[in-house]
């Protein structure tokens, strides 16, 4: 049976192109950067590289902007750390209701340490409110942490604009943009996001990689201590096929946007538009600001778990926010926050898509799941 | 994550037997919530002569444990008399599935509770507040689970820590407050001194539970307002309850009516009445 894979902002394949550019480094050029010898130098050749292209596909003005990290969460950590170290005179931190694990255990954590955090609350579409945002400013913040788009809706958020905020209040931004890396252009340029986390094995790299963009001039404090790694920010024997890769797959992304934008959110629109013709469903998430290629679709009274397992029998994967696959007892804490109602949000499905997926793919999906759901409300005590 | 369910797991929840009410039903038992993200409803007809199981159906809302066990469960319990359909234990509906997940022994013991419930429903018992007394006070909030719930799930499967009771009850799983609860629950078992715990029994309090209170309020908009709002072609969706700050949304004629804040200081009134005066009504806008 064929895989169909709809689980794009879980992770994503690796691109071959991208296996190709980091094999050599798993095999011949094991050499370690730091070493004397040109054998480990031509190895630093290769991250400087890949510095270099993470960096333009962000639209960073300078390599030395970026920091290669293990994974999303901990340049997230990094970020939120450093920039409450460099703010000791302040004590409030500023994020969302709906951030990633990465960013709320830490905050939660924070607070047992002292600090106040404030959380911001979505509307019903999972809009974030930059009066909102406003209103709670004031000189003890020392960081505002706003992803750019949400994993759960793909809502995406005004980033530069509360950037913006943040700084006109002396406090410092960080976005958590591991969903929007490839997928929508954001503006470093303009000076208002000071750190910015990505992760590469939702752009096309393996597993294992991250990195983190710190504006220049923005003051930094390492995370993991040891070695001169990274210019001193962040301690640790590079993974150098990793940074390759990632390097490689920013290239990629950069060159498959417009794509995302196109053929991507056409395939998206045309599976959302016939999920949501079946009765008792609901889309989460604002229509008009998410990410192209994803879709949270809510079918009322049946559960999400069930409604996964019948769809792996087909072999399509996606993802839920019920209770029963979060792992925590209680459904998604985005769709919580939205406000969505139980019996929709225990019955919520995410598909994301990405430039690897094909028409006949989203053709199965819109064949198998209406009578998955018919089955399931056949079983369910709720009825109406 | 993804479960490594057996295939009889797998079997009775793509293929489930029973699926349906039985019309002419002697007992129904109704267990779970659509807030907790699990309910079963068991009906069963009786042969009333031998006081046997005669048929059962079942409609499950839930995971795929959830249907499986309530499958496996009918099948179970059909032919057999009470005595001998009560004896059988949630370990024993886990194990004709040959076995379930550990995080997933709750539907299992899902599936007995709604065996006692419907056995209980034909004999004329009632299941209510009054009924459950003896099984102490509420231990954890989050998802309404009694201390005698806790203790007697303990003792039937012999858990011994935290992550276990989780498992088999929920208890614990949601904000985790009552984890230190669960930890003196459980030393009182392995230091085996039942009598002593025995006293420890505080006096059960009149305060709901919030599974309680949610259903309450479900109640109330179902059964009470809803009814009416419908018959000016208006009506209203209960959008969250976190503890007790219950938010609605206006729909229908009721959206954008001129007497929206009437309608909601009265529902507001009614749920302060029955339900807690501390009860506070949020309505969100419709399409927000």
């Amino acid at each position: 049976m064929r895989t169909i894979y709809l689980d794009n902002n879980a992770t994503t394949a690796v691109d071959p192109q991208v296996v190709e550019a980091m094999m050599p480094f798993l095999v011949e050029y094991y050499g370690n950067p730091s070493s004397m010898h040109e054998f480990g130098g031509n190895v630093a050749n290769a991250i400087e590289k890949a510095r270099e292209q993470v960096a333009s596909s962000l639209g960073a003005t300078h390599p030395t902007e970026i920091v290669f990290t293990s994974c999303g969460t901990e340049s997230d950590n990094t970020a939120i750390r450093s920039a409450l170290g460099s703010r000791k005179n302040r004590h409030r931190l500023i994020t969302t209701r709906v951030e990633h694990p990465a960013v709320l255990t830490l905050a939660r954590h924070l607070e047992r340490d002292g600090y106040k955090v404030t959380y911001l609350p979505v509307d019903g579409d999972g809009n974030v409110s930059l009066d909102l945002l406003e209103e709670e400013m004031d000189e003890d913040v020392a960081l505002v942490s706003m992803m750019a788009a949400n994993n759960e809706t793909g809502v995406i958020f005004p980033v530069e604009k509360a950037g913006r905020i943040a700084h006109e209040h002396g406090a410092l931004f960080h976005t958590d943009a591991v969903q929007t890396m490839g997928k929508v252009a954001l503006d470093l340029g303009g000076g208002n996001i000071d750190l910015l986390s990505i992760s590469g094995h939702k752009v096309h790299a393996p597993k294992g990689v991250g990195a983190l963009y710190v504006r220049r001039g923005c003051r930094f404090r390492p995370f993991l201590l040891g070695g001169h790694q990274e210019r001193g920010r962040r301690g640790g024997t590079e993974n150098v096929p990793g940074i390759v890769a990632l390097g490689k797959a920013a290239q990629l992304s950069q060159a498959h946007m417009d794509e995302e934008g196109t053929r991507v959110r056409a395939l998206r629109d045309r599976l959302e538009k016939s999920l949501l013709a079946m009765p008792d469903t609901r889309l989460n998430g604002d229509v008009d600001r998410r990410l192209p290629g994803t879709t949270n679709i809510s079918f009322k009274n049946v559960e999400g778990e069930a409604l996964l397992l019948m769809l792996d029998r087909k072999g399509i994967c996606a993802s839920s926010g019920s209770a029963c696959t979060s792992g925590t007892l209680e459904p998604s804490h985005v769709l919580r926050a939205m406000g969505v109602p139980f019996h929709f949000a225990h019955g919520s499905l995410r598909f994301s898509l990405c430039r690897v997926n094909t028409d006949e793919e989203v053709d199965s999906v819109i064949e198998a799941l209406p009578p998955i759901i018919e089955r399931l409300r056949e079983i369910s005590l709720f009825k109406d | 994550m993804a479960w490594n369910y057996t295939d009889l797991v797998k079997q009775h929840f793509f293929q489930p037997k029973n699926v349906g009410v039985l019309n002419d039903a002697d007992g129904t038992g109704k267990v779970g919530s659509i807030a907790c993200g699990d309910a079963l409803m068991l009906t069963i007809k009786v042969d009333k002569e031998n006081n046997t199981i005669e048929d059962a159906r079942f409609q499950t809302f839930g995971c795929g444990s959830a249907i499986a066990s309530s499958s496996i469960l009918t099948e179970m319990i059909k032919g057999k008399t009470f005595n001998d359909a009560l004896k059988i234990t949630n370990q024993e509906i886990a194990g004709a599935l040959g076995g379930l997940p550990p995080e997933k022994m709750h539907c299992s013991v899902m599936g007995r509770e709604a065996l006692e419930a419907a056995i209980a429903d034909y004999r004329g018992e009632t299941t209510g507040p009054e009924e459950e007394e003896d099984e102490g006070r509420i231990v954890c909030n989050c998802f309404g689970i009694t201390e005698g719930k806790i203790r007697k799930v303990v003792e039937e499967n012999n858990l011994r820590t935290v992550e276990d009771v989780t498992n088999y009850t929920k208890a614990g799983g949601g904000c985790g407050s009552c984890i230190d609860e669960i930890e003196t629950i459980l030393e009182e078992f392995s230091e085996a001194k039942p009598e002593q715990s025995q006293k420890q029994h505080k006096p059960k309090s009149p305060k709901l539970t919030n599974l309680q209170r949610i259903s309450l309020i479900q109640e109330i908009l179902d059964n009470e307002v809803r009814p009416i709002l419908q018959k000016d072609n208006g009506d209203l969706e209960l959008v969250d309850i976190d503890g007790l700050a219950v938010s609605i949304r206006m729909v229908g004629q009721c959206s954008g009516c001129r007497a929206a804040g009437l309608t909601t200081s009265w529902i507001e009134d009614k749920l302060k009445e029955i339900v807690d005066p501390a009860i506070t009504l949020d309505v969100v806008e419709e399409g927000a």
